[in-house]
């Protein structure tokens, strides 16, 4: 049988016809898909962990348990759990153990573009990359074999272009793994130093293995066509490359590490100019070159971004591109917005008319940094606004307090905020933490989160009460707010941030995408009382524009919020009837 | 097997997300490699967003090239001629006259380009403009816009009408699926009168 699965989901059904039970994750594009995909198959415990380190060591857990675990997670997750990674690596596995790894080059919806293949090398652990969604499923099942084969985690590495193409899988049935015992192996598994250094050598003997298999484990695939040119490549870099260069031959690696060296160094011996096509840094090429093979590569193609089929025929076979239209005018870019009806876009109205330094954090409500709000200073990574206003506050002194706050999504605190708050309690600082609540992981397509009440099958779940927890950290002072509720919320800021010790608001109001939220209808602009004084249009609502002499409201667009509506002070902006009430 | 290549584009939130997985899954009825490459993410967020479809024997690249668009459906004017040099030049160009304004010309620091669909139209032979959104709201549903879309595209791509419907039921919730049907249909009658 075939379907058309995105690359996220063939992981998830690679993962089910390998017969992994555990699996884990925290959401972030563009892995996201794949948790929500497994989570879809029964046998399969699937959880949405806080975060990405207490994922792995989820899945280590039920490795060393004698399941079949996996783990996925986006490149800058691999950063929160690489603690465990690089021990993981020492000890090895029991039950297979598959970290899958979403790259994304072009930053389409990240704050980095780190090549996660130098994690492989670094921590050393082998590495699968698949070229399409088949591949995706062909290679979790492969990564089972060679972690158990070789007593170590694997690493599948993805990029967005694979992770979020749909391409054809042939499903195959799932294998009858049985759960292996459990046994106390202390020497193995408890890495403290005089293990760890006998473990150390294991590591390197686990890799000189791994070297040999490298050049004949099948995935690695030789392709001939004419000899003049000869190209190494993978991932989606492939797929470009093949598209570009039909008649050239190719050395398809299906395991990026550790590298194939002698099949590397017989293809280049039978081609004349020999190119590495790859994507981000040159971390193969680098590695041929220290083979001693001339290599052509990066001296061609950009580190920076996506390759295409273009960049390839452009910088390779100097082939002019395509001629198309060029567009005389100039067009406006569209940047992503906070949708119409956004609780965030409150909240940034309020901290821009009181000219805070908004420590931010990473979410949907990153989008405040964008004109018009422009409400945001910093976003660094998850839960790092929490920490870093106190840190400012430390640089700056107490005043500076009292003229900021942090940002930061319920999902975001959960991850990595709540160390912050303790950090702002223990060491004495007054900062005042705004956790925006909606009810929801959202940037990521709405995923549940300790705090929602629901695990990731749908299943009710103890809730986590943030203002207890905020409360139980040392924070005495925790108010709660609905963000529409305007002169409220600026009132609470206001009082927050002149208190002399830290403080939590909590601005809730659920996500208006999610299910279950009413549609208002939208409102409309009465074109008599609207003298376009603009006040309206700094909510930077998408719904809105000024037609010149007045307002206009698109009402393809607008949800019927109603937030624009006390910033009028002529009642030019009208509800129809009386069942909009907003919610 | 004609190759052939879709370029669908609008603005985050439109539903271009399904209707990309609706001709892909027709498509694969009809024996054709398929790859579907979407957006996900923060341009989802009322960003520009573009998702290419590709059929063919055997599709390599998920990605389309400029120029090589056999066909462009866009949700919005301002998506179809910022996407417009994808198009072959003997390619049709499907776009939906709802207008929605990015941010930068909601704050004022930029100009909605004037006269978008005439100017398509001298550079580009096949265009067709259609109120999908007006038409979605005649049916009694405004969130019908990318099903009266596929419906106009129906007539471009070369795929069998059982395959569209049962992949219309394959996809699309039953609650929603005679009002889906209801907009397809819509979509598809309404190119004869262009």
């Amino acid at each position: 049988m075939r379907r058309l699965m995105l690359g996220n989901e063939a992981i998830a059904r690679g993962a089910y016809e390998a017969g992994v039970t555990v699996a884990c994750a925290y959401p972030g594009t563009p892995s996201t898909e794949i948790m929500e995909y497994m989570a879809k198959y029964e046998d399969i415990y699937s959880e949405w962990s806080p975060n990405e380190k207490v994922s792995l060591e989820v899945a280590i857990g039920a490795s060393l348990g004698g399941a079949r675990a996996l783990c996925a997670m986006k490149h800058v997750g691999l950063n929160v759990a690489a603690d465990p990674l690089f021990t993981i690596s020492y000890t090895g596995i029991n039950g297979g153990l598959v970290i899958v790894v979403a790259d994304d080059p072009g930053m389409h919806s990240s704050q980095n573009e780190q090549d996660s293949r130098y994690y492989a090398r670094f921590s050393k652990v082998p590495m699968l990359e698949p070229s399409d969604s088949n591949e995706c499923t062909a290679y979790v099942k492969k990564a089972f074999e060679i972690s158990e084969s070789f007593d170590t985690p694997v690493l599948v590495r993805l990029t967005t272009r694979i992770a979020h193409s749909q391409s054809i899988v042939g499903l195959h049935e799932k294998s009858n793994y049985t759960l292996k015992n459990y046994d106390k192996n202390l020497s193995k598994y408890v890495m403290i130093p005089s293990n760890a250094r006998v473990r150390r050598v294991e590591v390197e003997k686990k890799m000189d293995r791994l070297y040999t298999y490298a050049d004949t484990v099948d995935i690695n695939t030789l392709q001939w066509g004419s000899k003049d040119i000869g190209i190494i490549t993978s991932g989606v870099s492939y797929q470009y490359a093949k598209e570009a260069f039909p008649d050239a031959s190719f050395l398809k690696l299906g395991m990026v590490h550790p590298l194939p060296e002698k099949t590397i160094q017989e293809f280049a011996a039978q081609v004349q100019t020999l190119y590495v096509i790859e994507e981000l840094e040159p971390f193969i090429e680098d590695q041929i070159k220290k083979m001693g093979i001339p290599v052509q590569g990066k001296n061609l193609l950009p580190i920076i971004g996506e390759l295409n089929v273009q960049i390839l025929k452009e910088k390779i076979s100097e082939e002019p591109p395509t001629p198309t239209l060029t567009l005389s005018e100039s067009i406006p870019v569209r940047p992503p917005v906070l949708c119409p009806g956004c609780p965030h876009r409150a909240v940034y109205f309020i901290l821009k008319k009181l000219a805070l330094h908004v420590s931010g954090d990473i979410g949907c409500y990153s989008l405040g940094a964008l004109p018009p709000m422009e409400a945001m200073d910093t976003c660094i990574c998850m839960g790092a606004s929490v920490s870093a206003v106190l840190g400012m506050e430390k640089a700056q002194g107490p005043d500076f307090a009292k003229k900021s706050v942090a940002v930061v999504g319920e999902s975001t605190f959960i991850h990595s905020g709540i160390t912050g708050l303790i950090d702002i309690v223990y060491n004495k600082g007054n900062s005042t933490i705004l956790i925006l609540d909606n009810s929801t992981t959202g940037m990521t397509g709405h995923q549940d989160n300790p705090t929602t009440g629901f695990t990731i099958k749908g299943e009710p779940t103890k809730q986590i009460d943030l203002i207890a927890l905020c409360k139980a950290v040392g924070v005495d002072r925790v108010q709660v707010v609905d963000p529409f509720d305007l002169p409220e919320l600026e009132r609470i800021i206001c009082e927050e941030t002149s208190a002399s010790e830290p403080s939590v608001i909590i601005a809730q109001r659920p996500c208006v995408l999610l299910k279950g939220i009413a549609l208002n209808p939208p409102l409309y602009v009465n074109e008599e009382k609207c003298k376009n004084c603009g006040a309206c249009l700094k909510l930077g609502c998408p719904a809105m524009e000024s037609l010149g002499t007045h307002v206009k409201i698109n009402e393809a667009v607008c949800r019927g919020c109603g937030l624009c509506i006390p910033t009028c002070k002529f009642n030019a902006l009208e509800k129809v009837g009386e069942a909009n009430e907003t919610v | 097997m004609k190759p052939y290549n879709i370029l669908i584009v609008g603005v985050g939130g439109q539903g271009i997300l399904l209707a990309s997985r609706v001709i892909g899954t027709a498509a694969l009825k009809e024996n054709y490699d398929v790859k579907v490459s979407e957006v996900h993410g923060m341009a989802q967020r009322g960003g520009s967003v573009v998702t290419h479809v590709k059929l063919a024997q055997k599709v390599y690249s998920p990605l389309i090239e400029k120029g090589e668009a056999d066909l462009i459906i866009s949700f919005e004017q301002l998506e179809a001629f910022r996407w417009a040099p994808y198009l072959r030049k003997e390619g049709t160009l499907i776009v939906n006259t709802q207008k929605i304004n990015p941010m930068p010309v909601i704050i004022g620091n930029a100009q909605y380009p004037k006269e978008i669909i005439p100017k398509l139209k001298d550079h580009f032979s096949h265009v067709h403009d259609i109120d999908a959104f007006g038409i979605s709201k005649q049916i009694g549903n405004t969130k019908a816009v990318n099903t009266v879309l596929l419906g106009v595209s129906a007539h471009f791509i070369d795929l069998q009408k059982e395959s569209w419907y049962s992949t219309l039921q394959e996809v699309i919730p039953p609650a929603h699926l005679d009002m889906n049907i209801k907009a397809f249909e819509s979509g598809y009658n309404h190119i004869s009168t262009i």
